[in-house]
């Protein structure tokens, strides 16, 4: 918008303005200035450093913005995260604690960091721009295209108490300014006519987002899944049941290499033998006050309803339904090694069941040190009573 | 802009007195601390020579750093203030001095030099031995000293000849001393304090190091500029526009400190890997957390708050004070580094974070050292380098 052309309309003046030629000048302009003037502005192609002091510009105070908004987004993130990990969804992630402080310090760096800077230059753009209008007396101006150039100006603005136009030209020709021109608010803008918040731009928005947020949508939610994009789930791996060339018989899956067994894996060649593994196998548990801990839930969940709490052979079931277990304090189960009662849980014996499926090996060998520890309460011996 | 001539306001002065009789009163009461704190603890005091000889190679090599960045990106804020760098840089010199406590001493310092039959120490070895460990450390002093007197002789040649060529060949130089900085910093750190627990490794500690001294020797060139400064000895040109930027020098160095100190802590905490976590758990048991806590307090809490505004890094006593301060956290860092392996030691006296007479030895002679070098050093040179051609633009830095 060119200033002359809104001169017609008897336009409302905004600011006189002056061109210079080197940094020198526009310092010792700015110097002049700031004795008489409080509202006025330099514009340089460059940040000339001493400026702020020659202008006589006091300390920012835009750096509390930043401090200010970036430390509280930052603790209502903490507040979310907490939310999130100790209220809404808490889960053990890498064994570390459900508020897990270290972990989260990198997220809330980030967003201190980031609302920090969005909302200074928001607030930067209001200030100086002042949003929501979308544009300033200055923008398009002939001084404003030779500033962004190679030339220095100053801006005397109207609005300034001390200002009049005529005490303001003398100023900036005793200063030695090249180009000195007024510039007017433009009509249109000021009345608002394109305001950010006109109806057509606000709906203009709201459509693009609402528009973008339905097309992420379904990008991520059907679009990756179809051909061309589903590379991630189509994937030139093999998988179990699928034939492969690789192979003389033509499968994916082979037998493991002759000799070798898998990780974890345990062989017991004493299935049909309890008196073999009586023999040859020993409890590998130390009694603790952890494993008997472990051997009592145990025992109570799976063993107790037949065999009774204490293994009296009281069973809880009816017993016209479900034959009741043995004692476990007969001279004949407690005479056993611990290998023969671990083969009668593993694989069972005459109308028990196999209980390999139910309990880990470890399991096992800890309800077998409880089993001990009942049958010493229910038969002490003169050696335990110290 | 001022228009003053910086060599008509310029004019040589010899330091006072005072400074080297500072020197040599600190420097003699250290050695007579250190020399009883190895009286009665000699395997301590081994271990802290390793902090002093850090801490004085740290404060040596980085204000060579500041000169070849100065060079490389055209800064003119620093160059009034470069002779100042370069005199410390005279540092360097000494290093062998600091170093041999630690070389003679390396049998009962370092495990990896006594334990028998650990297979990962026997794969390190054909590296971590004591011969190719004494001869590093003299390859990186030679290339030191070597790159420390090119830079300083053309920088002082320029002071009478006004050669605008000798920067340029400086600038051409210092494109080659940082990588070979970068790498003989971080082959330093690795030999001297990561060797301390050789089954431990962190890729990050070597960056860890530098910055800590970066910040340490901003903090002493802090020191020197203000003083020289205020009692005139730089002339009129450097104001506390000057003293903001290193103000922002330390401020961003602390951060970026705590950055790499924290990412190799949370990472190595998160992965949680048995090869990993011990050096950790020496730095937490034993009462030593006390010192983590205190260690994140210094080197991060006070610097942050301290530092980030405007007016502080513009007055001279904060400034003052921030330097003793990072120069004190660097220290701190350092002895959190070293020290928890002397308690991890079996044959330590005390296994938990004590201060003994010795570490206050080891404070007075870096203290001596670091003046009486500087004082020795700037004998009959000019304190700003007058044949600069960036001197002038320097002196008329604003903020």
């Amino acid at each position: 918008m060119s200033s002359s052309m809104d001169n017609s309309m008897n336009p409302k003046l905004y600011a006189l303005t002056g061109l210079f030629d080197t940094p020198d000048e526009i310092m010792h302009a700015a110097e002049t200035a700031s004795r008489k003037y409080r509202k006025y502005d330099v514009h340089t192609p460059y940040p000339v450093h001493g400026m702020d002091d020659a202008m006589g510009l006091g300390e920012s105070p835009i750096g509390w913005v930043t401090i200010l908004i970036g430390t509280t987004c930052m603790l209502l993130m903490l507040a979310f995260i907490a939310w999130v990990s100790l209220v809404d969804y808490p889960s053990v992630w890498a064994g570390k604690p459900y508020f897990n402080l270290p972990g989260y310090i990198p997220i809330l760096f980030e967003v201190l960091v980031l609302t920090g800077a969005v909302s200074t230059v928001i607030i930067m753009f209001t200030i100086a721009c002042g949003l929501p209008n979308n544009s300033h007396p200055l923008h398009d101006t002939p001084y404003m295209q030779r500033t962004s150039d190679d030339k220095f100006g100053l801006c005397l603005e109207a609005e300034d108490e001390a200002f009049d136009e005529t005490s303001a030209r003398e100023l900036l020709t005793a200063l030695g300014a090249q180009k000195i021109e007024p510039v007017y608010f433009d009509a249109k803008e000021a009345s608002s006519g394109l305001s950010l918040l006109n109806p057509w731009f606000l709906g203009f928005g709201g459509a693009a987002a609402t528009g973008m947020s339905v097309f992420i949508y379904l990008t991520f939610n059907y679009m990756v899944f179809e051909a061309p994009f589903n590379w991630m789930s189509v994937q030139p791996k093999l998988s179990e049941q699928s034939p492969s060339a690789i192979f003389a018989d033509g499968r994916s899956m082979q037998k493991p290499v002759e000799g070798t067994i898998s990780r974890g894996y345990i062989p017991e060649p004493f299935e049909k033998d309890p008196e073999a593994m009586a023999k040859y196998v020993v409890n590998p548990l130390p009694v603790t006050q952890d494993v008997l801990a472990l051997g009592k839930e145990k025992f109570e969940s799976r063993c107790s309803a037949c065999h009774g709490n204490y293994a009296n052979g009281d069973s809880r079931l009816p017993a016209d339904a479900y034959p009741p277990g043995p004692t476990l304090h007969s001279p004949k189960v407690a005479n056993w090694k611990d290998g023969h009662i671990y083969h009668v849980i593993t694989y069972g014996q005459n109308v028990m069941p196999a209980y390999a499926k139910q309990l880990t090996k470890d399991e096992r060998w800890a309800v077998i040190h409880y089993i001990r520890a009942l049958q010493r309460s229910q038969n002490p011996k003169e050696t335990d009573l110290k | 802009m001022s228009t003053v001539n910086p060599s008509a306001a310029y004019q040589k002065k010899a330091l006072p007195g005072a400074a080297s009789s500072f020197g040599w009163v600190a420097l003699i009461l250290g050695v007579i601390l250190a020399g009883a704190g190895y009286a009665m603890d000699p395997l301590r005091s081994q271990f802290v020579s390793i902090i002093l000889f850090m801490f004085v190679a740290g404060v040596a090599i980085c204000p060579l750093f500041m000169v070849a960045i100065e060079y490389l990106a055209g800064v003119v804020w620093s160059t009034p203030i470069r002779r100042v760098f370069e005199l410390m840089s005279y540092l360097v010199w000494f290093l062998p001095i600091f170093a041999l406590p630690v070389l003679f001493n390396m049998g009962t310092i370092y495990e990896w030099t006594y334990l028998q039959n650990d297979p990962i120490l026997m794969r390190k070895a054909p590296y971590l031995n004591q011969t190719f460990f004494i001869v590093r450390f003299f390859v990186i002093w030679i290339v030191w000293v070597i790159f420390q007197q090119l830079f300083v002789r053309r920088s002082l040649k320029q002071d009478e000849t006004k050669d605008q060529g000798l920067t340029a060949k400086n600038i051409k130089m210092s494109a080659l001393f940082i990588p070979v900085f970068g790498l003989s910093i971080t082959a330093l750190s690795i030999d001297f304090m990561m060797s301390l627990e050789p089954h431990w490794f962190s890729t990050i500690f070597g960056v860890n190091f530098f910055i800590g001294s970066l910040v340490a020797a901003l903090g002493v060139a802090t020191i020197a500029t203000i003083l020289l400064n205020e009692s005139g000895y730089l002339g009129k040109g450097i104001v506390s526009d000057h003293y903001y930027n290193f103000g922002s020098g330390m401020f961003a160095g602390c951060i970026f400190w705590t950055y790499t100190a924290f990412s190799q802590g949370m990472l190595i905490w998160y992965a949680n890997l048995p090869e990993e976590t011990p050096w950790f758990l020496h730095r937490w048991q034993n009462g030593w957390s006390t010192i983590t806590y205190f260690l994140l307090f210094v080197h991060f809490i006070v610097p942050l708050f301290g530092l980030i505004q405007r007016k502080n890094k513009r007055n001279v006593p904060r400034m003052l004070f921030m330097s003793v301060w990072i120069i004190f956290a660097h220290m701190v860092d350092l002895y959190w580094i070293v020290m928890p392996t002397y308690g991890h030691n079996p044959n330590a006296l005390s296994h938990g974070p004590t201060i003994g007479i010795t570490e206050l030895g080891a404070v007075a002679i870096a203290a001596g050292a670091i003046t009486l070098v500087f004082t020795m050093s700037a004998k009959n040179k000019n304190l700003i380098p007058v044949g600069d051609p960036k001197l002038q633009r320097g002196l008329n830095f604003r903020l």
